[in-house]
């Protein structure tokens, strides 16, 4: 589990989180919301401690991420499994390479068990026959999940996702939503999503916050979405035509006005 | 303003030494990193010092057989004088200038390029102290690399002077292997090397400083590439006096 206690953060005059309270649950999918400049993404880089936070508490478990040393922050990130939203992937090593570098760098495991370990990820995200491909020669979808596999490679305890589907096309997109719920449920990890993908929204956020302006407007589930009256919520969500309608109907489905 | 700016610069450098030269996480990992960084920065750039070096050293002995064209004057002397440039200053330092250029832009671009397309990030994110491992090998290959590049650049050089000067005719084989001999210091040598070190060890980490904080995209990573190649070149010009100031005077 992650807490999180009022946190700030400026740069400068530029007051970008403006005293944040979440609660992220093991086993989860947590989602970050916004419109573009909300602070979303400084949100996460704070909670991956790539952010020093001004005022705060951010908890891992009972570890106070503004109290630990650089080392003892080192071996939180051991911990962490991080999906970029341009995936980040080593330009110049293999598919293969990419996802067994956290193990070759922080384990003494043999090469087969090393193999075994990495194949068993490849597989889980079902990358077959890539794995001495380099990543300019897989597509985006494909890179996204060689991200994935790499981020869950050491078994982390928390997944971070920074717009995972951004970019994809809307099946492709789906697909990666499914997968990291999956995995997140399959190894009971906490994940936190940042996202401003309504597709996302609606199909695997078990806990939502929505960040306007550097605070947090609402918190809910993804079927509380439908039947929220947040106005600033209702807006960005439902800003298109289509998720209108379908608002309208699952509203109209529970006999709300 | 600049000063400012400067003092900010020199700061930062320093606190990226810092990180740099931290114990590393796996030591095969970084032994890897090395051979590839030995390969990439020295091995590859075995041809350009060999191409140049012999051209120039060529050169050296025929503008010096020119000047030195009186009866009164031995012809050794023009093998000695070549010798003497090529030692003390071709190869240590317009070598070390002409590698500047070349492993500069290849490590600041390649930093930077990671930097921009959170590679960098990733790695912070996974624990991975990431300016010691992608710094200190480069440094370390550098360091390694460059005088054997550097002693082959006086070989070369010197042997480019034998033949122009051979097939000219302006001065015989044994003149200039007399030359070559006469008044010879080895202490030429150790000062060559220890330029060379120093040298090293300003291009990769000069260039590492401005590879590894760029912000922005691939225009502002091709603009620090070519502030790293300016910078490093003008800071190695000012070590060439110091050390030579230190060591010759």
């Amino acid at each position: 589990m992650i807490r999180v206690e009022n946190v700030q953060k400026s740069f400068g005059d530029n007051h970008v989180l403006k005293g944040i309270d979440a609660t992220f649950l093991e086993g989860r999918t947590n989602l970050i919301i916004g419109k573009s400049g909300s602070g979303k993404t400084v949100f996460l880089k704070c909670l991956l401690g790539l952010h020093d936070t001004d005022e705060g508490i951010i908890d891992y478990d009972g570890r106070i991420l503004s109290e630990m040393s650089k080392e003892q922050r080192r071996k939180l990130r051991l911990e962490l499994g991080m999906v970029f939203q341009g995936s980040a992937l080593f330009d110049s090593l293999t598919v293969e390479e990419n996802v067994s570098f956290p193990l070759k760098m922080f384990t003494n495991k043999s090469k087969a068990e090393i193999a075994e370990r990495t194949n068993f990820c490849l597989n889980r995200v079902r990358i077959e026959n890539a794995n001495h491909l380099f990543p300019a020669e897989i597509s985006g979808g494909m890179q996204k999940r060689v991200a994935i596999a790499r981020a869950i490679v050491m078994n982390p305890k928390y997944l971070f996702c920074d717009e995972p589907n951004s970019g994809l096309d809307p099946k492709t997109a789906m697909v990666i939503d499914e997968l990291i719920k999956e995995i997140t449920e399959e190894f009971n990890i906490t994940t936190v999503i940042n996202t401003h993908d309504m597709n996302s929204v609606l199909q695997v956020g078990d806990n939502i916050i929505f960040l306007a302006d550097g605070k947090k407007v609402w918190e809910g589930t993804k079927e509380e979405v439908i039947t929220t009256d947040n106005e600033e919520m209702v807006n960005f969500v439902f800003s298109s035509e289509l998720f209108k309608k379908i608002r309208r109907a699952a509203r109209k489905e529970q006999n709300l006005p | 303003m600049f000063i400012t700016k400067f003092l900010e610069d020199i700061g930062r450098y320093f606190i990226l030494m810092g990180e740099v030269f931290r114990r590393p996480d796996n030591l095969r990992m970084y032994w890897i990193a090395f051979a590839r960084d030995l390969y990439t920065l020295g091995v590859k750039s075995l041809g350009l010092v060999c191409i140049i070096s012999i051209f120039v050293g060529a050169v050296v002995t025929l503008q010096t057989a020119l000047n030195l064209e009186n009866p009164i004057i031995p012809k050794y002397y023009i093998a000695i004088a070549t010798r003497e440039s090529i030692i003390l200053e071709f190869s240590p330092t317009m070598i070390s200038l002409i590698l500047a250029g070349k492993v500069v832009y290849n490590n600041a671009s390649t930093l930077g390029t990671m930097r921009v397309s959170v590679q960098i990030d990733a790695l912070e994110v996974m624990g991975v102290k990431s300016a010691s491992y992608l710094i200190m090998p480069k440094i370390a290959a550098c360091l390694i690399f460059n005088p054997v590049l550097i002693v082959l650049s006086m070989f070369l050089g010197i042997v480019g002077g034998y033949f122009a000067g051979s097939i000219t005719g302006m001065i015989s084989s044994t003149e200039f292997i007399d030359g070559l001999q006469m008044d010879y210091r080895p202490f030429y040598i150790y000062y060559a090397l220890v330029k060379t070190v120093v040298f090293a060890f300003i291009i990769t980490t000069v260039s590492a400083y401005y590879g590894y904080y760029v912000k922005g995209g691939a225009v502002e990573v091709g603009e620090n590439s070519t502030k790293a190649v300016v910078s490093s070149s003008l800071v190695l010009i000012v070590a060439n006096y110091i050390i030579t100031q230190l060591l010759l005077s």
